[in-house]
């Protein structure tokens, strides 16, 4: 089964999303903001990525352009969570290379099935 | 305290329907904007969303939320009401009582009208206007599957009327670098397959050279039929990701001339096992020669590759779905399970038999090695295999009694909340390594001594506020409790930054009660470790373990009534650290086998210091004290284990003997043994359950060919030695009477 890597600094959200995952028998990694996202992300192998936007320490788009300079993030899906559906978000997010959106609150049933036009 | 809220589902359910039917009818009558109806429908999804909420009915809650929003936006008049929303409301209706009927029946509800319903909702929710009025269509056939409704699909299409579309074309090129933003088409396309019956053409005229190919790049065009009552929307929001990244048509197909290539569906597989992998595997096994590469490119650039999903293969598709999502349940069903503890320790016996039929049958492999027949090779692979399943069977089973000592850990921070706030000291609990597992039994015989362990250090150890400050300290103290693996061992260790002990004060009190002599000379660490010592707490023993009153020796034995041991270090102004080590199971034990007369004992490998050939002249007699052996500086009463224990042919030729140094309760003594064997794990047997209490035994085992073997108690062994020294004549042991009695009963 698929790696997820999830990351958020809430932890209300995050425990929801990753008990989701692993209640659809996902792994998951998690961290709490983009630094400890980008740490975690060098050691293990992830098949997506779902980030926060707006994080302390380092946000969703840095963290995001900072995934695609590994190498082993290249055709990493990584998929934004946010709360603002605005396209300039989204162009935000397409110019740091994410691959999509997810817009907040969505229920766990939108999320899985959504995650399944990413990752196997 | 729990309560269980199974109780109350019934009550809900019965409601709930109700709920149900009023929402109904209510949506029935309601051909006006009539508000009080409106508000009567409002307050049903409400109560059913709230009481699905409460009994984890999540599915439910979810669906209804949706529900209620909607009809929140009519009720506050901000959205129309129209014939489209009610028939909309009333599938949801629907689909809110398959839900229902599901939690009542403790099934899933797998119905895929709840699922197309719901997105319908959320899309109308979103603010688009556009209704799929087909709803009405599905609800009259709540019945029925997806492959029927696939089978009957151009049917229901014409049938429906309102809808004047088969299926939708869509035209999609995406741009070369889409793989670089992580979207992969097939993903998108299997998305789209779950939709109805879908055709894939890959036109693959843009695919360059081999030579010029990048592979991490996209030249694939793709023309795509899907044979569906879905909206447009559903099918844009795949391709929502992309849109920019992408040329995309989407046309209505109108016609319902299909032709489904069965002949192509190897080839879809074929191209399916491509596409799975677009970054890396493109077959450049050609490398630099041009001309073959040439001819490979005419070849890849040749027809267009038509495939299909047949309406069988989706069938098969969901149903391979449908049993992931029954294995699915059952796995979350089997997250874990109560099983009763005798169960378990039933079984941990029985593979513990098995480890010693396994070894008996490999002595008697071993025994067999000399002989020169061909079978004792297989029968000695064989044995290997089996010494090698039962191992691993035995970790298996030993795993299910471990549990986390979090368990344990977790009674720590209101613990040292309500006595640091009680002895007005600050103080900063740190947990580590609260997953370190270990075994059940053990977990709940340390929980008290660790307890004592740690109110001891609260207690004695952390200085006030004001004393911190005046040495220097910042004013919270800081207490570390962390838990790891160590071999075949747990060790904790329990680290306060307090003032440590009192090495003068200790010494004081120790003369004082009479525990050492006043020209006793001793290190650092021997007067620290005086505080195990019986007697040398002066507060009365209350009741057990209060956590007050007991003394250190009563943690130091029952944690060496475990099998493990305990000891402290400690710097005065620094801090003090208790590190308690334990075997992670009771039911296995590494241990020394010795001889003692051709019978065989099991020293708890824990308990042994180290192992030595000792000559005669290195023991010295000391009156009153039997004989002691210089060990490092230290003299240690030496023991014989043969004496001990009675054997008749008793010799006091100590000349060039063996000698295993051990330590227990505090002590260390030197055994003297006739013979050392190998190491091994051995199962323990209880001489409680199987026989009864023997001083100086721990437990008994069997051994691979069968005999009993006792397991020595040290802490105890050394008490009855010195005891027995003193009387200076060896006598048979009256222990040894009933070991032997209790050898023939085992």
């Amino acid at each position: 089964m698929a790696t997820i890597l999830v990351v958020d600094d809430s932890a209300s959200l995050r425990n929801m999303v990753v008990f989701t995952l692993k209640q659809r028998g996902y792994d998951v990694v998690e961290a709490a903001d983009g630094q400890e996202a980008l740490s975690k992300a060098r050691e293990a192998v992830c098949d997506l990525v779902l980030t926060d936007v707006n994080m302390p320490i380092m946000d969703g788009i840095l963290l995001c352009s900072e995934l695609r300079k590994l190498p082993s993030f290249k055709f990493t899906p990584i998929l934004m969570l946010t709360t603002e559906n605005s396209s300039e978000m989204k162009q935000k997010g397409r110019a740091a290379g994410a691959t999509g959106w997810l817009v907040k609150p969505f229920n766990p049933e939108t999320l899985l099935s959504t995650l399944k036009r990413v990752v196997r | 305290m729990s309560i269980d809220l199974a109780q109350f589902i019934p009550t809900f359910l019965e409601e709930s329907f109700e709920g149900l039917e009023v929402m109904e009818s209510g949506l029935l009558n309601l051909d006006t904007e009539d508000a009080e109806t409106i508000n009567a429908i409002f307050r049903a999804a409400h109560s059913i969303k709230g009481g699905a909420g409460t009994f984890g009915f999540t599915d439910i809650t979810d669906f209804t939320h949706v529900v209620e929003t909607l009809m929140d936006e009519l009720r506050a008049e901000r959205r129309a009401f129209t014939d489209t929303l009610k028939n909309l409301l009333l599938s949801s209706v629907d689909c809110i009582r398959l839900l229902l009927e599901a939690a009542r029946d403790n099934t899933e509800c797998n119905d895929p009208q709840v699922d197309q319903v719901f997105k319908q909702l959320e899309m109308v929710l979103a603010g688009g206007e556009v209704v799929l009025t087909h709803a009405d269509n599905e609800k009259a056939d709540s019945t029925h599957n997806l492959s029927s409704e696939n089978d009957n699909l151009p049917e229901n299409v014409s049938s429906a009327g309102e809808i004047n579309n088969s299926g939708w074309h869509i035209e999609f090129k995406p741009a070369q670098h889409l793989l670089m933003t992580g979207n992969e088409p097939i993903l998108m396309m299997a998305a789209l397959a779950e939709c109805g019956e879908f055709l894939v053409h890959a036109c693959t005229a843009n695919v360059p050279a081999l030579l010029d190919l990048n592979p991490e790049e996209l030249f694939l065009v793709w023309d795509m039929d899907l044979y569906s009552d879905c909206d447009e929307a559903v099918v844009r929001e795949v391709f929502e990701w992309v849109e920019d990244d992408c040329e995309l048509t989407i046309t209505p197909i109108v016609d319902d001339n299909r032709a489904v290539n069965s002949q192509s569906d190897s080839l879809f597989q074929e191209h399916l096992a491509d596409f799975q992998n677009p970054q890396g595997d493109v077959p450049v096994s050609v490398q630099d020669e041009a001309p073959v590469a040439a001819t490979i490119t005419t070849e890849s650039v040749a027809p267009e590759a038509s495939v299909s999903i047949t309406a069988a293969e989706r069938a098969e598709m969901s149903s391979v779905a449908k049993s992931q999502d029954n294995v699915r349940k059952s796995q979350s069903d089997a997250g874990s399970i109560r099983v009763g503890i005798d169960k378990i320790d039933g079984l941990i016996n029985r593979v513990g038999e098995l480890v010693i039929t396994q070894s008996m049958l490999g002595q008697v492999g071993s025994e067999l090695a000399d002989l020169e027949h061909p079978a004792v090779d297989r029968l000695n692979d064989g044995l290997l295999q089996l010494e090698r399943n039962t191992r691993d069977l035995q970790e298996e089973v030993m795993r299910i009694r471990m549990l986390p000592i979090s368990f344990v850990f977790n009674r720590f921070p209101r613990l040292v909340h309500d006595v640091s706030s009680q002895l007005g000291k600050e103080v900063e609990l740190k947990l580590s390594g609260e997953q370190t597992e270990l075994d059940k039994t053990v977990m709940e015989k340390i929980g008290d001594p660790l307890l004592h362990l740690v109110r001891n250090a609260l207690d004695h150890g952390l200085e006030t506020p004001q004393e911190r400050v005046a040495a220097g300290k910042s004013e919270c103290g800081t207490l570390d409790l962390n838990a790891y693996h160590q071999g075949g061992f747990i060790i904790i260790q329990i680290k306060d930054d307090g003032r440590g002990l009192d090495t003068q004060r200790i010494r004081e009190k120790a003369l004082e009660n009479g525990l050492i002599s006043s020209d006793q000379v001793l290190s650092e660490a021997d007067i620290h470790d005086l505080i195990f010592l019986p007697g040398f707490s002066t507060a009365v023993e209350v009741n057990g373990l209060s956590g007050r009153g007991v003394g250190m020796d009563v943690v130091r034995r029952n944690i060496e009534s475990l099998g493990g041991h305990v000891s402290v270090t400690s710097e005065a102004g620094i801090g003090s650290s208790f590190t308690v080590t334990l075997p992670l199971t009771l039911a296995i034990l590494d241990g020394q086998l010795i001889k003692l007369q051709q019978e065989a004992y099991i020293i708890p490998l824990v308990s042994i210091v180290e192992s030595i050939w000792v000559s005669a002249e290195a023991l010295n007699a000391v009156a009153g004290q039997g004989r002691l052996f210089l060990f490092r500086d230290e003299y240690v009463p030496v023991i014989h284990l043969s004496s001990l224990f009675g054997f008749e042919e008793y010799s006091k030729d100590f000349s060039s003997s063996l000698m295993v140094i051990v330590e227990g309760g505090g002590k260390k003594a030197g055994l003297i043994v006739d013979e050392l064997q190998g190491q091994q794990q051995v199962v323990i047997k209880s001489l409680e359950t199987n026989y009864k209490r023997v001083d100086g035994f721990f437990g008994a085992t069997i051994l691979g060919n069968g005999q009993v073997a006792l397991i020595l108690d040290v802490a105890s062994l050394i008490k009855m030695g010195l005891d027995n020294a003193n009387k200076k004549q060896p006598r048979r042991h009256k222990n040894n009477d009933e070991a032997q009695q209790m050898k023939v009963r085992v």
